[in-house]
């Protein structure tokens, strides 16, 4: 059994026009047993940067908590949030100064730029080596299935509710053929001038 | 004697409250080489005197201004040697910021950086403060900046700023002569008039040194036929 698979994960990022959206199952296992179905995988780093991480869970917390404190120690030195390509740089080298004794997540990050409200899409493997994408990026347990939604229903150029409407019907879809995640979602749509979380029930079982 | 009771910091408060050692160090940098910088709307120029002590030396070699990063220089006045460590360290701090997030470090940050090394050296075990005020100039999003650092780890942006010999006397020029719409080609013409103004002997393209970083975002020092051909439009 690979760590990745531990406790289970699906994450999905995808790019509006002017919108991204990024969001996550809502199970929380240790191998085939669920402990909790109401645990998120997405996190915020300021109003226009998310970042969803999947992988070993206990590894995620920690490194969520590292991002933050660099981040809030960025603010203090600089006076600005960060952008989302450099909080890119900056998880990619986080995680590569931990090259032989890597954290075991996989993040993906979605992000608007502040100025041009551009989306930025962003993923990376456990030693930080990035991947950026105009359309979608997956992470989770069940990748297959994720991109094969991803591919199918993505469409350029979505407004907020259709961005929404499409991440939620491929995470649920796509994770409905995983045993290690699922027990419903929650998605994130950042807009210009306003973030929109909803909670969605899927098959619980 | 390095384990003795004398080896702390050799800048110790003095009984009225001053730093003695930090004080001389000013001297220092106010017997050097005057240096100046002028910020423009759409860029900066700095500029130094390269006196040499002897006409043998091969001027074409001297280097004062210095490139930090792509976007960033600086100038200094006082003793070579210390600012070449500084330049140094400034270097590696913009090079360790652009390893962590693939961008050029913003000047204010690494003129921060640079002022608090400077700072540790004023109270630091077993070394001196240095000899040396930087002028540094460069291009970010926020547009073009100049900062002044001074030995004590202080630092200021200003619009105009001279440092070295003659300072006051260049600063009192600069002030009348700054406008706020001044573009860099005047601020160039601005920087070499007031140069001139304290030169002793006759000022040429290989005895000054001029960098300029404009709008583009390059920092760049310009070649000794470039600053003749200003120097020619300002007689």
């Amino acid at each position: 059994m690979s760590i990745f698979e531990y406790n289970g994960a699906a994450i999905i990022a995808m790019a509006g026009k002017e919108c991204v959206a990024i969001g996550s199952d809502l199970r929380l296992g240790v191998q085939f047993q669920t402990l909790a179905t109401d645990y998120k995988k997405v996190y915020r780093i300021h109003d226009k940067l998310y970042i969803g991480l999947a992988g070993l869970s206990t590894d995620a917390q920690t490194l969520f908590h590292r991002f933050v404190f660099k981040h809030n120690m960025y603010k203090l030195r600089e006076e600005r949030d960060m952008k989302p390509a450099t909080f890119s740089q900056m998880v990619s080298s986080t995680l590569y100064e931990k090259r032989f004794g890597p954290y075991f997540v996989s993040p993906v990050i979605a992000g608007l730029d502040p100025d041009t409200s551009e989306p930025y899409l962003a993923g990376m493997d456990t030693i930080g080596a990035i991947e950026t994408a105009k359309d979608f990026m997956v992470a989770g347990t069940a990748p297959d299935s994720l991109y094969g939604m991803c591919e199918s229903m993505w469409r350029p150029n979505m407004e907020a509710e259709e961005l929404f409407e499409t991440v939620s019907q491929c995470l649920q879809s796509g994770s409905d053929r995983d045993a290690l995640s699922g027990w419903g979602a929650v998605v994130f749509v950042i807009t210009k001038d306003e973030v929109i979380a909803r909670t969605l029930k899927g098959r619980m079982d | 004697m390095g384990e003795s009771a004398y080896s702390f910091s050799l800048t110790t408060f003095s009984p009225s409250g001053k730093l003695v050692q930090i004080e001389y160090a000013l001297t220092a940098v106010a017997g050097g080489a005057t240096s100046l910088g002028i910020k423009a709307t759409n860029g900066v120029v700095l500029a130094t005197e390269k006196k040499l002590r002897s006409t043998l030396v091969d001027e074409t070699t001297v280097r004062k201004i210095s490139m930090l990063t792509p976007n960033i220089g600086v100038a200094y006045s006082g003793m070579g040697p210390d600012s070449r460590l500084l330049v140094r360290r400034a270097r590696k701090q913009a090079q360790a910021y652009y390893r962590v997030y693939k961008e050029h470090i913003p000047v204010a940050q690494l003129c921060r950086e640079t002022a608090a090394v400077m700072q540790e050296f004023t109270q630091q075990g077993g070394v001196r403060p240095f000899g040396v005020s930087l002028l540094m100039a460069g291009h970010d999003t926020h547009g073009p900046q100049l900062y002044q650092i001074d030995p004590s780890g202080s630092y200021f942006a200003w619009k105009a700023s001279a440092i070295g010999k003659n300072m006051t006397n260049a600063k009192t020029f600069l002030e009348k002569r700054y406008s706020e719409d001044m573009e860099l080609e005047d601020a160039v013409h601005t920087a070499l008039l007031t140069l001139k103004e304290g030169f002793e002997g006759q000022i040429s393209g290989s005895n000054i040194e001029v960098a300029v970083v404009g709008e583009d975002g390059k920092f760049r020092v310009l070649s000794a036929s470039e600053v003749s051909d200003y120097l020619e439009e300002v007689e």
